[in-house]
C-alpha cells in the first residue's frame, strides 16, 4: 500500500541502513493504535490497589478505563473500582475544583484508602483547574497522600503519561521507613501483574534468596511503595514505562537498576542471572542455575511438541513498547516461528536499532502504524499469526489470521518459564485451528 | 474474589462504575451506518482510541475512527490545521464518500467554531466528499445522545424534499445488528421500500475477507438519504424520545412521524407491526384487521411465542426483575418483563431523559410499582438492587460485577456486551428476538434454581 507521505520515514526494513523515525506525534487523520497522555498514565498507576483512582473530568476517560485490564491484586480491589468527578456543562463554565474537592471527600470516607491519585484530563486543564491546589489540600485535610497525576490527554502521547505516572509514584518513594530491609532486596518495576504474572516471577526471586519490597505497581500497595528506596536493586521489566523512575530513584537514592524481560525463556533466564550476579552472592548463583534448570527443563518437552507443528511458520507483532518486542521475537524463534512484521506504539531510536539487530533482514519494522498499514503487511507477508492487542485482532480476524493478545487485557500470564508454555500453547491453539482452511484467504474462490 | 460494594451519599460529587459512555462513540456507532462513512473525531487521540477500543469489544469487528490528534498546540491555538491535516489524511487512504466528523470535549471547551474551519476546509477543495458535523462534547449527555444527535444532524445536513416516494423512513435508534437485519425483514415483509438511518447490519457484523476493507460494506447511502424528505413516513423507535430525530422531517417536509417503543415482547411488536399495516395499505389510520395484512411467517412466529410464554410461564411468574441499559432497550424490556409476569422492580439507565417513568407507565405499569432510576452510575444501581432484591437483572456486561457479587443471575443485553462473542448477532427485537429473551430469561432463572439446588436434578 501506498504510505501517508508523513509516515514514510517510520517504516523500514530491517535490512536498510535508514534509521527509523520514532518518538514524534502521530499524524493526523491516520489511524493510530496510539493512546493519549492519560492513557500512559492510567495505564501504569492503576494496578496500586489500595489507592483511590479518581479521574477528574469527563465520564467517557473513567468509563473506558472501568477494569478494563487484568491487573491482579492479592487483597484489596479498589483499584478495579471506577471513580470519576463526572464534570458537567456546570463545572465547564464554573470550574471542577470544587467538586473535586468534595469528591475527594466522600470518596475517602468511604473507601479509606491509603492513598489518592487525581488524574487530569483535556477538559479539567483546559478549564484551567487547579488540581495541584486540591490534592495539596486533601493531603492535609485526610490525612493520606492525595497526588495530581499530569496526564491532560493533549500534553502528548503515551508516553508522556508515563512520566507523568513515574513523577507521581517520586512523590511517594521515599516516604516511608526502611526498617528492616535487608542488602538482598528489589523492586520489580514495570510489571502490571497481568494474569497473576508478578506471582511468578516473585517466586523464582523468592527462591534464589532475593527480598521483594515493591512491586511498581502490579499488585502494588501505597506504603510498599513508599519504603521501596529501601531496596537495594530496581529490576526494571516495562521499560519504556519506568526507565524514568529507576533513573530517579538512581540519582536520588543511589540504587542501581538493571533493565529485564521475563518474557520467553531466554529473557527469563538471562534476567535471573542478572539479578544474580548483581548481588554477587554465589549461593544464590548456584540456586538461580538450579531454578533457571529445574524450570527450563519443565517446559522443553512441551516446546519441542509445539514446535513441530509450528516451524516455518510467520508471524507478526505489534505492541505498545519495544522491550516486549524484542521478547517476542525471541520467544517466537524458540517455537519456529519467524516474525516477519514488527511494530511498537513507543519505541525509540535505540530500540529500532535493537530491533533491526534481531529481526531477518526483510523484516518490516514500523513505529505507530494503523491498521491499513497492518492489515497490507499482514497479507502481503502472508502471516500465520498476529500479536497484539484489543485493538489489533479484528485487523488479523477479519483477515483470517490467528491473533495472540500481547496485552494488559489478557486473562493468560505469559511471563516466566510457565508463561512461556503457555504462550506457546496459545499461540499453537490459533495458528492451529482447523477454522483457517475455511476462510477466504485459504478457501480459495468459494463465497464466504 | 467480589468487588466491595461502595456506597456512597445521596449527594453525588463523584461517579462510581459508570453506566454510562460519552456521546461521540453514540456518533461513531451512528456514522458507521452510512455508506462509505469515515468517522473522524475532533479531539485527543485518546477519544478515537478509547472509542475504538470500546467498539471493538463489543462487536469484534475492524473499527477505523480517525482523529485529529490534538496536542498543546492545537489545544492553545485551535485545532484547525490539524482538522485539514486530518481530512486530506484520511481521504487519501480511506476514500470515504462522506465523513463523519463529531467534537470532543476539549474542541468544545476551547470554543473551536468547528462548522466554520468546516466550510472553509470544503471551499478550499471542492473535490472533497460531503462533510457532517455534530457537536458532541462528553460534558453534555452521553453515547445515547450522541448517537440520535448525529441521526439529527445526518437528516438535517442531507435530506431533501420533492416529489413523495413510497418509502418508509425507519429511525431504529441504537440497536444491535441482527435488530437491524430482523427491522428490515418485518418492514420489507411488508411490501414497504425502506430507508434505514443507520443501518450498520453489515458494517458492524460483516463476513470473514480475503482483503481488508478500510471502510466496512453496508449502510444507508447518502443519495439515500436524500430522499428521506419524500418518505410516506417516518417510523422513530424508541419510547421516551421527545420529539427524536424524525421531527426534522416532519417540520421541514410534512413527512408524518409515526412513533413506536422498540418492538419487544408481543404487544409492543404488535403495535409496531399494526403501524407498518396501516402504512402498507397506504393510510394513516389504525388497522384492527392485523391478520389480513401481516405477513404469515410473523403470525406464525407470533404463535410460537405465545405458545411458549404459556410453557414458560410458571417459571417467570411473580420473579423480582431489574433492568439496565438505553433508555428506550430498558423501558421496551421492562415492557416485555411485565408482560410475562415478571414483576420490574427497577429501571435504570445512565442516560437522562426524565420520560422513562411516564414511558413505563404507557405500557401499563402501574405508577409506585416500580422504581426509575435515570443518570445512574452502577454503584448507586448497585444500592437499589440491595434493597429490592431482584431474582434477576437485564443489562450489559458492565452489570456483571454488581450482579457476581450479589449472586444474581445476569441476562446480557444491549452495549456493552464484551464478556461474551456474538455481541452484535443478539437479536432483542420482534417475535423473534423476544422469543430468545424469553427462553434466555427463563433459563437464567432455571439454571440458578438448579444449580443451587442441593440434590441437582436433570429434568424440569
Amino acid at each position: 500500500m501506498d504510505l501517508l507521505d508523513d509516515r514514510k520515514r517510520q517504516v523500514v526494513t530491517a535490512g536498510e541502513a535508514r534509521a527509523v523515525a520514532c518518538d514524534r506525534p502521530s499524524v493526523a487523520g491516520s489511524v493510530t493504535q496510539r493512546a493519549c497522555s492519560f492513557c500512559g498514565s492510567r495505564v501504569v498507576l492503576y494496578p496500586i490497589a489500595d489507592a483511590l483512582h479518581l479521574v477528574h473530568g469527563p465520564v467517557g476517560c473513567a468509563a473506558y478505563t472501568w477494569d478494563i485490564r487484568g491487573a491482579q491484586s492479592s487483597g484489596p480491589q479498589l483499584h478495579r473500582l471506577s471513580f470519576n468527578t463526572d464534570v458537567r456543562e456546570e463545572e465547564v463554565i464554573f470550574g471542577g475544583e470544587k467538586k473535586l474537592a468534595r469528591a475527594l471527600r466522600e470518596l475517602v470516607a468511604i473507601h479509606q484508602p491509603k492513598g489518592a491519585f487525581v488524574y487530569a484530563t483535556c477538559l479539567t486543564g483546559v478549564i484551567g483547574d487547579d488540581v495541584d491546589a486540591v490534592c495539596r489540600m486533601a493531603t492535609a485535610e485526610l490525612g493520606i497522600p492525595v497526588i495530581p497525576v499530569q496526564s491532560e490527554g493533549f500534553k502528548g502521547t503515551k508516553k508522556d503519561g508515563y512520566s507523568a505516572a513515574c513523577r507521581a509514584l517520586d512523590q511517594l518513594i521515599g516516604t516511608g521507613s526502611t526498617e528492616g530491609i535487608g542488602p538482598l532486596s528489589v523492586n520489580i518495576l514495570g510489571d502490571f501483574n497481568i494474569a497473576g504474572e508478578i506471582w511468578v516471577i516473585k517466586g523464582y526471586l523468592e527462591r534464589m534468596g532475593v527480598e521483594v519490597v515493591a512491586t511498581m505497581t502490579g499488585d502494588g500497595r501505597v506504603d510498599t511503595i513508599r519504603k521501596a528506596h529501601g531496596a537495594k536493586l530496581n529490576i526494571v521489566q516495562c521499560a519504556g514505562s519506568m526507565t524514568s523512575v529507576a533513573k530517579l530513584m538512581k540519582e536520588k537514592y543511589g540504587i542501581p537498576f538493571v533493565q529485564v524481560s521475563f518474557f520467553g525463556l531466554e529473557d527469563c533466564a538471562d534476567a535471573l542471572y542478572q539479578i544474580a550476579k548483581h548481588f554477587g552472592d554465589a549461593e544464590m548463583l548456584r540456586r538461580t542455575r538450579s531454578i533457571v534448570r529445574e524450570e527450563t527443563e519443565a517446559v522443553l518437552p512441551e516446546l519441542a511438541r509445539i514446535r513441530k507443528d509450528l516451524e516455518g511458520k510467520k508471524a507478526a507483532l505489534y505492541v505498545g513498547g519495544a522491550f516486549k518486542a524484542f521478547s517476542l521475537v525471541k520467544a517466537l524463534r524458540q517455537i519456529g516461528m519467524q516474525v516477519t512484521m514488527a511494530g511498537t506504539q513507543t519505541g525509540g531510536p535505540a530500540d529500532y536499532e535493537h530491533l533491526k539487530e534481531l529481526c531477518d533482514s526483510d523484516t518490516i519494522l514500523a513505529d505507530d502504524s494503523n491498521p491499513l498499514e497492518m492489515a497490507s503487511w499482514l497479507a502481503l507477508r502472508d502471516v500465520d499469526l498476529f500479536i497484539g492487542g484489543v485493538k489489533e485482532r479484528p485487523v488479523a480476524f477479519k483477515l483470517g489470521i490467528g491473533f495472540c493478545d500481547h496485552n494488559h487485557e489478557r486473562k493468560i500470564g505469559l511471563a516466566g518459564f510457565e508463561g512461556c508454555a503457555a504462550f506457546a500453547r496459545e499461540v499453537h491453539a490459533t495458528v492451529t485451528s482447523p477454522v483457517w482452511s475455511l476462510v477466504p484467504r485459504r478457501a480459495g474462490g468459494r463465497l464466504a | 474474589m467480589s468487588l466491595p460494594i461502595a456506597t456512597p451519599s445521596s449527594k453525588r460529587p463523584a461517579a462510581t462504575n459508570s453506566c454510562r459512555v460519552c456521546a461521540p462513540l453514540g456518533s461513531v456507532l451512528a456514522f458507521r451506518g452510512l455508506r462509505g462513512c469515515m468517522p473522524l473525531i475532533h479531539g485527543s487521540q485518546g477519544c478515537a482510541t478509547y472509542i475504538r477500543r470500546y467498539l471493538i469489544s463489543h462487536f469484534r469487528e475492524p473499527m477505523d475512527v480517525a482523529s485529529t490528534s490534538f496536542d498543546e498546540s492545537a489545544t492553545i491555538f485551535g485545532g484547525q490545521s490539524n482538522l485539514a491535516a486530518a481530512i486530506k489524511n484520511l481521504v487519501t487512504q480511506y476514500r470515504p464518500e462522506v465523513i463523519g466528523v463529531c467534537t470532543t470535549c476539549l474542541a468544545e471547551t476551547i470554543g473551536e467554531d468547528t462548522e466554520g474551519i468546516l466550510r472553509e476546509i470544503t471551499t478550499e477543495d471542492p473535490s472533497l466528499p460531503p462533510i457532517i458535523h455534530v457537536a458532541t462534547p462528553s460534558f453534555k449527555g452521553c453515547q445515547y445522545r450522541g448517537f440520535h444527535e448525529t441521526v439529527a444532524a445526518v437528516l438535517n445536513t442531507v435530506a431533501k424534499g420533492g416529489k413523495p416516494m413510497s418509502h418508509v423512513n425507519l429511525l431504529p435508534g441504537p440497536v444491535s445488528p441482527a435488530d437491524l437485519r430482523h427491522l428490515r425483514e418485518i418492514v420489507e415483509a411488508f411490501n414497504l421500500p425502506l430507508l434505514m438511518l443507520p443501518d450498520y447490519s453489515e458494517t458492524l457484523d460483516g463476513p470473514s475477507l480475503a482483503t481488508y476493507a478500510p471502510i466496512p460494506e453496508g449502510g444507508v447511502s447518502l443519495a439515500e438519504v436524500a430522499d428521506a424528505g419524500r418518505a410516506t413516513a417516518t417510523l422513530q423507535l424508541g419510547a421516551t424520545l421527545e420529539p427524536g430525530p424524525g421531527a426534522g422531517l416532519q417540520r421541514d417536509f410534512g413527512v408524518p412521524l409515526v412513533k413506536a417503543g422498540l418492538p419487544i415482547g408481543v404487544r409492543a411488536t404488535d403495535a409496531v407491526l399494526d403501524s407498518l399495516a396501516a402504512l402498507a395499505r397506504g393510510s394513516a389510520s389504525r388497522s384492527s384487521d392485523l391478520d389480513s395484512v401481516v405477513p404469515s411467517w410473523l403470525s406464525a412466529e407470533r404463535g410460537r411465542l405465545v405458545d411458549a410464554y404459556v410453557d414458560g410461564h410458571k417459571y417467570v411468574s411473580g420473579k423480582r426483575v431489574a433492568v439496565v441499559g438505553d433508555p428506550d432497550l430498558a423501558v421496551a424490556v421492562a415492557g416485555f418483563c411485565a408482560e410475562i409476569g415478571l414483576i420490574p422492580v427497577l429501571v435504570a439507565s445512565g442516560a437522562l431523559t426524565h420520560r422513562m417513568a411516564s414511558s413505563l407507565e404507557a405500557l401499563g405499569l402501574a405508577p409506585g410499582a416500580f422504581e426509575v432510576m435515570e443518570d445512574a452510575d452502577y454503584d448507586s444501581i448497585q444500592r437499589r438492587v440491595v434493597e429490592l432484591k431482584p431474582d434477576l437483572v437485564l443489562g450489559p456486561s458492565k452489570a456483571y460485577p454488581m450482579t457476581r457479587a450479589l449472586g444474581i443471575p445476569l441476562v446480557r443485553i444491549g452495549f456493552p456486551v464484551h464478556d461474551r462473542i456474538g455481541a452484535g448477532r443478539i437479536l432483542h427485537l420482534g417475535y423473534r428476538g423476544t422469543q430468545r429473551l424469553f427462553d434466555e430469561v427463563a433459563n437464567a432463572l432455571l439454571t440458578h434454581q438448579q444449580d443451587s439446588s442441593e440434590m441437582g436434578y436433570a429434568y424440569q
